[in-house]
């Protein structure tokens, strides 16, 4: 270990307090008996035992959930065979270079840009198609809109790291193209595609801004839910709802330490 | 025809016409779905931000540059700096968040790389939780921090600054906090992949020819580094310069970002033309801002 400047551990440790003293302040006040106000008048569950009893909460639960297992799926497959697709076949060069600055858009273009755009687009779908009313459809079109761009994105780089002298091997004992995709390519693929699915569903749970540009009155999900919420005012049961999130939360990126390690070491 | 000729492709005999066919078909549905739903869409906001509002909040399909003369500040009223002034704050916002991460991150990093290896994973899972944490929640308990009741905003009216009773929100400091501490992240965790794998050794060699502190970091550990702090910036600068929760709730009326602006446009005010105007200044403020990041990366070696 080297020895830094007391100054280094001092503003290191400093940093993370400083994102975790908001982050307990809800969790502290998840089990404040008081209804109005901050004060602490005393420890209780209730909060969390009127969360359960909430119907618009369970709701938006499942909404969450749904949407992000639904675009999950669906940007999941799209994404991995878009990485093969172009990653693996001869484009010329300025083909690529357009593919590939397709498959960047979703991940340059500003959040809001992208909501406002998708808001006009089915705005517009709307005037003849009114299946494009604001709701679920929209918003999975929406999630998996930047989903897939993620998806390709790290399914692409672990493809890069897979020689293609394996398909070669594959296709010299008379493997067909289907056999290559089935039993060599999408096991050697299968790290990327969990990492990217992870992410991409992630990505779906945690979002704000596109959910909020498309959803309609029955699709609510959480972080609309919570928003909505707390621009009202101070509520304990959004503290026992959001100390629930965070407790997730930790699972998840524990969780998901795990599998990426084991993936890697197979 | 070229395209007709025979070619070995990765142990299989085939034509380049078949592959690239084939090639298409893996490819095509992801690259239509960006296509339609972003590529698309895009275009069209740039067709609706000239059309015009109609009396009740629908596009009259009217063509005029009004909405950017409207943002540039002209009206019938005469001018105002109100929106051009939004549009340089949303700039000004990103650039201080971006400059006082990358500050917070290098002792982080260094503290956490400084840490015997088995420790070095629970450090690090530290800075990913508040990085997956919902945006929303953490704006939010920034409001549970500064409210009225609690020692910093009891501080702030022992000294002054605010009347006695009331929140430390909405306010520029409230903004300001919420936008280091959501982005702190994303700055900190690529640059601690470079900060892991420093060499040390340019340390030590900085050090026997007497370099002093700051020009050991300049000349030995910054160049390392540039890599990974490249991206933390491209991750914090652009998003912040777009931001809309955290100014939301902790700005209120009274520090509005571009991303805010935005919203009431396609919210409670029913413009879009306006807001496709607005929407458009951000996506070439973004763009200048990847132009300026990737020249000057350039010079450092970097693309």
């Amino acid at each position: 270990m080297r020895r830094f400047h007391w100054l280094v551990p001092f503003l290191a440790v400093g940093s993370l307090a400083f994102l975790y003293v908001p982050l307990l302040a809800i969790a502290v006040y998840s089990v404040n008996a008081s209804r109005f106000g901050l004060t602490w008048q005393g420890f209780t569950m209730k909060w969390y035992q009127r969360l359960f009893a909430n119907e618009q909460i369970l709701e938006a639960a499942w909404n969450t959930l749904f949407l992000a297992g639904v675009s999950t799926i669906i940007a999941t497959v799209l994404g991995t065979v878009l990485a093969i697709g172009l990653k693996r076949y001869p484009w010329s060069r300025r083909v690529y270079a357009m593919l590939d600055i397709n498959l960047h858009l979703p991940v340059v273009t500003p959040e809001i840009v992208f909501a406002a755009a998708l808001a006009v687009a089915f705005g517009l779908l709307r005037l003849v198609f009114s299946v494009f009313e604001p709701g679920m459809l929209n918003m999975v079109i929406g999630h998996v809109t930047f989903q897939v761009s993620f998806v390709a994105l790290v399914v692409g780089a672990r493809l890069a790291s897979i020689s293609t002298d394996i398909e070669e091997a594959a296709r010299d004992l008379y493997a067909d193209n289907a056999y290559i995709m089935r039993h060599v390519m999408l096991p050697l693929l299968k790290p990327g595609i969990v990492g990217g699915a992870m992410l991409a569903f992630t990505l779906s749970l945690d979002d704000f801004v596109i959910s909020f540009f498309t959803a309609g009155p029955t699709s609510v999900t959480l972080p609309l839910y919570i928003y909505a919420t707390v621009r009202r005012g101070v509520t304990p049961e959004i503290h026992a709802l959001s100390t629930l999130a965070l407790c997730a939360t930790v699972i998840l990126v524990m969780l998901s330490e795990r599998i990426t390690r084991k993936t890697n070491k197979e | 025809m070229s395209s007709q000729h025979h070619l070995v492709w990765n142990g299989e005999l085939t034509t380049r016409l078949r592959l690239i066919r084939r090639g298409m078909y893996l490819a095509a549905p992801g690259m239509l779905w960006i296509l339609l739903f972003l590529a698309l869409p895009s275009v069209l906001l740039i067709v609706v931000s000239m059309t015009t509002r109609g009396d009740y909040g629908q596009i009259e399909w009217v063509f005029s540059l009004d909405n950017f003369t409207r943002l540039m500040g002209y009206s019938s009223y005469g001018w105002s700096a109100d929106y051009l002034w939004i549009l340089f704050r949303s700039v000004w916002v990103a650039f201080w968040t971006t400059l006082v991460c990358v500050l917070l991150a290098y002792p982080l990093c260094f503290h956490i790389a400084n840490r015997a290896p088995e420790k070095r994973y629970f450090w690090l899972t530290l800075i990913i939780i508040p990085f997956w944490t919902n945006l929303v929640i953490r704006a939010y308990a920034w409001l549970l921090v500064l409210a009225p009741q609690l020692p910093l905003a009891k501080f702030a009216a022992v000294l002054g600054i605010i009347p006695d009773g009331s929140p430390l929100y909405p306010s520029a400091f409230a903004v300001y906090l919420g936008m280091v501490a959501t982005f702190l992240p994303f700055v900190a965790m690529p640059l601690y992949a470079n900060v892991e794998k420093l060499d040390w050794a340019l340390v030590e060699a900085a050090k026997d020819l007497y370099a002093g502190p700051a020009r050991i970091f300049w000349h030995a550990i910054w160049p390392q580094t540039v890599p990974g702090l490249s991206v933390g910036i491209t991750l914090t600068f652009i998003p912040a310069m777009g931001m809309f929760v955290v100014p939301d709730l902790l700005g209120g009326a009274k520090y509005m970002l571009v991303g805010n602006l935005i919203q009431q446009q396609f919210g409670t005010s029913r413009d879009w033309p306006f807001g496709a105007a607005v929407s458009l200044a951000l996506m070439v403020l973004t763009l200048v801002g990847l132009h300026i990041h990737r020249t000057k990366g350039g010079e450092g070696g970097v693309a």
